[in-house]
């Protein structure tokens, strides 16, 4: 079984932290992410950049500023696409929502991204579901 | 959670970043600005003495405007006034006590403070240092030695600065009432103004260190006003356009703390995260097709971030964005910065051909001399490119401008001997 861990924390403290408060706390991340991938057990991990960065495609195509703040949803999945620009982005996103049009699709560009470490990754993707 | 809070240091970023929002629903509520600072200063010692112990509010803004209101409320007159509040010591370990007290600060609610707060700290009638410095003082909560090293003053110098912009504010009766939304794109735009020049003054101060973390906090109150207003391109690109060029931060400055060149700049060096946020930030901005002097000024930057290297730079795209930014924004200083493109596009002579002109308008700039030696210097015309100069140097504004000036002088003298 696949898990993901969605990391939630008060932005404005976050953002707040100096640059030395906020390598460290990357360091103390950094020791756990080593342990898990000697494990094998770490797949791909994001940071994302500011919920001020985010833009939200709902259908048919409005396209609207700012996180996801709706509460009537809730958060069942994510994809990483890898696209030039933001344009790009939601014209992917317009292709998920033309299938899917009861879905929100919030776009935030990825900070940091860590690929898959697990040795037996795409066998345990396929028994996932 | 508990393990979180005993980190002193979360407590401190979590007492920063609810600052600017208590503050101003302080002095909303006491009309005063030395006493909302107080009140909030006192609420800071109780959450010190109180979040280790009982762990930390669920709301920590409605916990110290809540703490800090209760702490300055002396006479019995007002209080009695006021419904009775439970002991701060309690609140934490109540379940929902500050509960009716966030019903009330509505998000809408708290904009509308900060951003009085920020307008009442760029108040026409100070003069831009003054509302910089009042600017950290009040919303930043920097000490007044913090400040009075960042601006290379004393501290007696730098406390009489800001006793004196609070009394010409306090004698300017600010109004207090919520700004209605004309008013508010005003107040916006002389805020933007206000966190740029801030920005500006770490970031020609060099590599010192207290000066260059002005920086850091004009890109942490850009963040607040883009939180506070997600939907303004202007807010987008002003943030956009000081991300950028804090990017390249790592590589502005040798060992010597002199001033490298764009062109030579290692860009390995450059903040890859702070790039990401800010080309994040850009796109979104020019989405809303409203473009402004900071989304060009930030497409410029962006321009630069995406070259690889200085020889892949786009110079004619970074023209044209020079001469949107000059239709929007005339301005002398504009053109001698498009000059510079042009001269990369056209030849030098094109360069001296356009500034010639803004002679008068600049002559007491130093970057002006500084660039039209540089085209003369090109055009192999050394002798006029010695005696600007030595002119720029003598208008030079910081010691680095100075040493970097003087080293193509230096060059030159050698070049000729």
């Amino acid at each position: 079984m696949l898990y993901t861990l969605l990391c939630y924390n008060k932005e404005d403290v976050v953002w707040s932290w100096s640059k030395e408060e906020d390598d460290a706390v990357m360091s103390r991340l950094n020791v756990v992410h080593e342990k898990l991938v000697k494990e094998g057990k770490l797949g791909p991990a994001l940071r994302l950049l500011p919920t001020t960065t985010a833009t939200t495609l709902r259908a048919p195509d409005m396209v609207i500023d700012g996180p996801f703040a709706e509460t009537k949803e809730q958060l069942l999945g994510f994809y990483v696409i890898d696209v030039p620009d933001l344009d790009a982005a939601l014209a992917i996103a317009r292709e998920l929502s033309a299938a899917n049009p009861t879905s929100v699709y919030e776009i935030r560009p990825v900070a940091l991204y860590v690929p898959e470490a697990r040795p037996n990754a795409p066998k345990d993707r396929v028994k996932a579901y | 959670m508990n393990q979180v809070i005993h980190d002193p240091a979360w407590i401190d970023s979590t007492l920063t970043a609810a600052r600017p929002q208590a503050v101003s629903a302080l002095l909303r509520y006491f009309r005063d600005m030395d006493t909302a600072e107080e009140a909030y200063q006192e609420a800071c010692l109780r959450a010190l003495k109180n979040w280790p112990r009982n762990g930390p509010p669920r709301d920590p803004v409605a916990w110290l405007i809540l703490v800090g209101r209760n702490a300055t409320l002396d006479g019995t007159r007002r209080r009695n006034r006021d419904v009775a509040l439970p002991p701060d010591e309690m609140i934490s370990d109540l379940t929902d006590a500050e509960a009716p007290l966030v019903e009330r600060l509505d998000a809408s609610h708290y904009r509308d403070d900060v951003l009085r707060l920020l307008f009442i700290c760029c108040h026409p009638e100070l003069p831009a240092t003054q509302q910089v410095a009042l600017a950290l003082r009040i919303v930043s909560g920097l000490s007044v030695a913090q400040i009075a090293r960042a601006f290379l003053v004393s501290d007696a110098a730098m406390e009489q600065r800001i006793t004196r912009a609070k009394a010409r504010i306090a004698k300017a009766d600010v109004p207090f009432e919520t700004p209605g939304p004309i008013e508010r794109s005003e107040r916006l735009a002389a805020v933007a103004a206000m966190i740029y020049l801030l920005f500006n003054e770490g970031y020609t101060a060099g590599n010192d260190p207290a000066r260059a973390s002005l920086c850091d906090e004009a890109i942490r109150l850009a963040r607040l006003l883009l939180r506070m207003f997600q939907t303004e391109p202007e807010t987008m690109g002003l943030t956009a356009l000081m991300l950028l060029q804090q990017s390249r931060l790592p590589a502005r400055f040798d060992s010597e703390g002199e001033v490298i060149l764009l062109e030579d700049q290692d860009r390995v060096l450059w903040n890859a995260k702070l790039i990401n946020e800010g080309v994040a930030l850009l796109d979104k901005a020019m989405r809303h097709n409203r473009p402004g002097p900071y989304q060009v000024q930030a497409a410029i930057a962006a321009t630069h971030a995406r070259a690889a290297h200085f020889v892949e730079t786009d110079w004619a795209g970074i023209d044209a964005l020079y001469a949107a930014l000059e239709r929007m924004q005339p301005s002398p200083v504009i053109t001698l910065n498009r000059a510079v493109v042009t001269a990369k596009l056209h030849g030098p002579e094109a360069g001296l051909t356009m500034i010639a002109p803004l002679e008068k308008a600049l002559s007491g700039y130093f970057h002006y001399f500084g660039t039209r030696g540089a085209f003369l210097l090109q055009l192999g015309r050394t002798g006029e490119a010695r005696a600007d100069f030595d002119r720029a140097i003598a208008l030079a504004g910081t010691p680095a401008q100075a040493a970097h000036i003087r080293r193509h002088l230096d060059r030159l003298i050698q070049d000729a001997g």
